[in-house]
């Protein structure tokens, strides 16, 4: 009985194919072009992009605006004891990055929570709503994630020189290690140091492109065999999945590092 | 005739840029795996050390996507 199933779902594949196939290739001279989704166009004006123009961009950064302003000012309006369903969502978000900049950046890191809380909030929202099919991923640019890690560098580095004067430098010059290692720990650290916003940026914008151009290339191969395309929508599914713990993690790890960074400008000793 | 063979020497070192990833992959299978056999032996102290993981993946990933990086620019900026 089983196997006449499959003997049925494997013969409606195949005819499937053998309909479908050349239709597929001869009237759609279909091209996989897994990177076209992260193009930047005007929606209600033709021409120049200025900074002024409303893009597809700026469309979906605006509805994640909107989603967050949904969660946490409608969401929790009422205040129950006894939270709901979305209200316990919003909960749980804030005690868990709440934890988070406690466990890292101690008592007194606590005073940049709301920074720290907004850029996991429109991180998250960005790279949850980029999943959606037709949606725009604007984490994917560097041009957003390379404004957010710069904005986390400077006001970092202001603040420890605010802070610690000029004890923070202190974070260069590695008291603990032997004399002759620590001009060439100097170098290293100096170097890692002014490398952070580009690594913090590229790694968010680096996961959200290939991800979402992983998806759009298994995409393209179901759109090539056409009907009987079961093995490429598997591994969408798949990489979906996949997809949906990577954008998860990589919100975390940008506002984990955030957290790590206010830690070494607050207590800058080694 | 020469501006094809700099296209293909880009696309090649494009290619062989993307071998930096495999290298971003042991290096994050080492910090998992690291952890995993010290938190089996200790799995009291384990819950409070996933967010130095998460830090530990975070650097080793960032070098594999300098790589891909490095490749995109190969291929589309230079």
């Amino acid at each position: 009985m089983y196997y006449c199933l499959i003997f049925l779902i494997n013969l409606v594949i195949e005819l499937s194919l053998f309909v479908w196939g050349p239709v597929a290739t001869e009237t759609s001279a279909f091209e996989i072009r897994p990177m076209d989704q992260f193009i930047i166009t005007p929606l209600f004006s033709e021409g120049d992009l200025n900074w002024y123009t409303f893009t597809n961009q700026s469309l979906w950064m605006l509805i994640g605006l909107i989603g967050i302003i949904l969660l946490f000012v409608f969401g929790i309006r009422k205040g129950e004891i006894v939270p709901g369903r979305i209200q316990s969502i919003a909960e749980v978000i804030y005690v868990f990055v709440h934890k988070m900049v406690l466990d890292i950046a101690g008592q007194e890191g606590l005073k940049y929570f709301p920074y720290i809380f907004t850029l996991f909030l429109l991180i998250l929202f960005g790279n949850v709503l980029g999943l959606l099919p037709y949606s725009f991923t604007f984490t994917s640019h560097i041009a957003v994630t390379g404004i957010l890690a710069l904005l986390v560098f400077i006001s970092v580095t202001i603040l420890g020189f605010v802070k610690n004067g000029l004890k923070f430098l202190s974070l260069f010059w590695i008291s603990s290690a032997p004399l002759p290692l620590r001009p060439v720990l100097l170098i290293i650290e100096v170097i890692s140091y002014f490398v952070r916003p580009i690594s913090h940026s590229i790694r968010l914008a680096g996961n959200m492109m290939a991800g979402h151009a992983v998806i759009k290339v298994f995409a393209g191969f179901a759109g090539v065999m056409g009907l009987g395309a079961i093995a490429p929508i598997l591994a969408i599914v798949a990489v979906y999945g996949l997809e949906m713990l990577v954008v998860v993690i990589q919100a975390y790890v940008f506002t984990i590092l955030t957290c790590v960074y206010l830690n070494d400008a607050l207590h800058p000793g080694h | 005739m020469e501006g094809e063979f700099v296209e293909m020497g880009k696309l090649i070192g494009a290619g062989l840029a993307c071998t930096g990833m495999g290298g971003a992959a042991v290096g994050v299978g080492h910090v998992v795996g690291n952890f995993l056999s010290g938190a089996l032996r200790n799995p009291n102290a384990a819950a409070g050390q996933t967010a130095t993981m998460f830090i530990g993946i975070a650097f080793a990933e960032a070098l594999g996507i300098f790589s891909f990086l490095v490749a995109l620019l190969l291929m589309y900026a230079m």
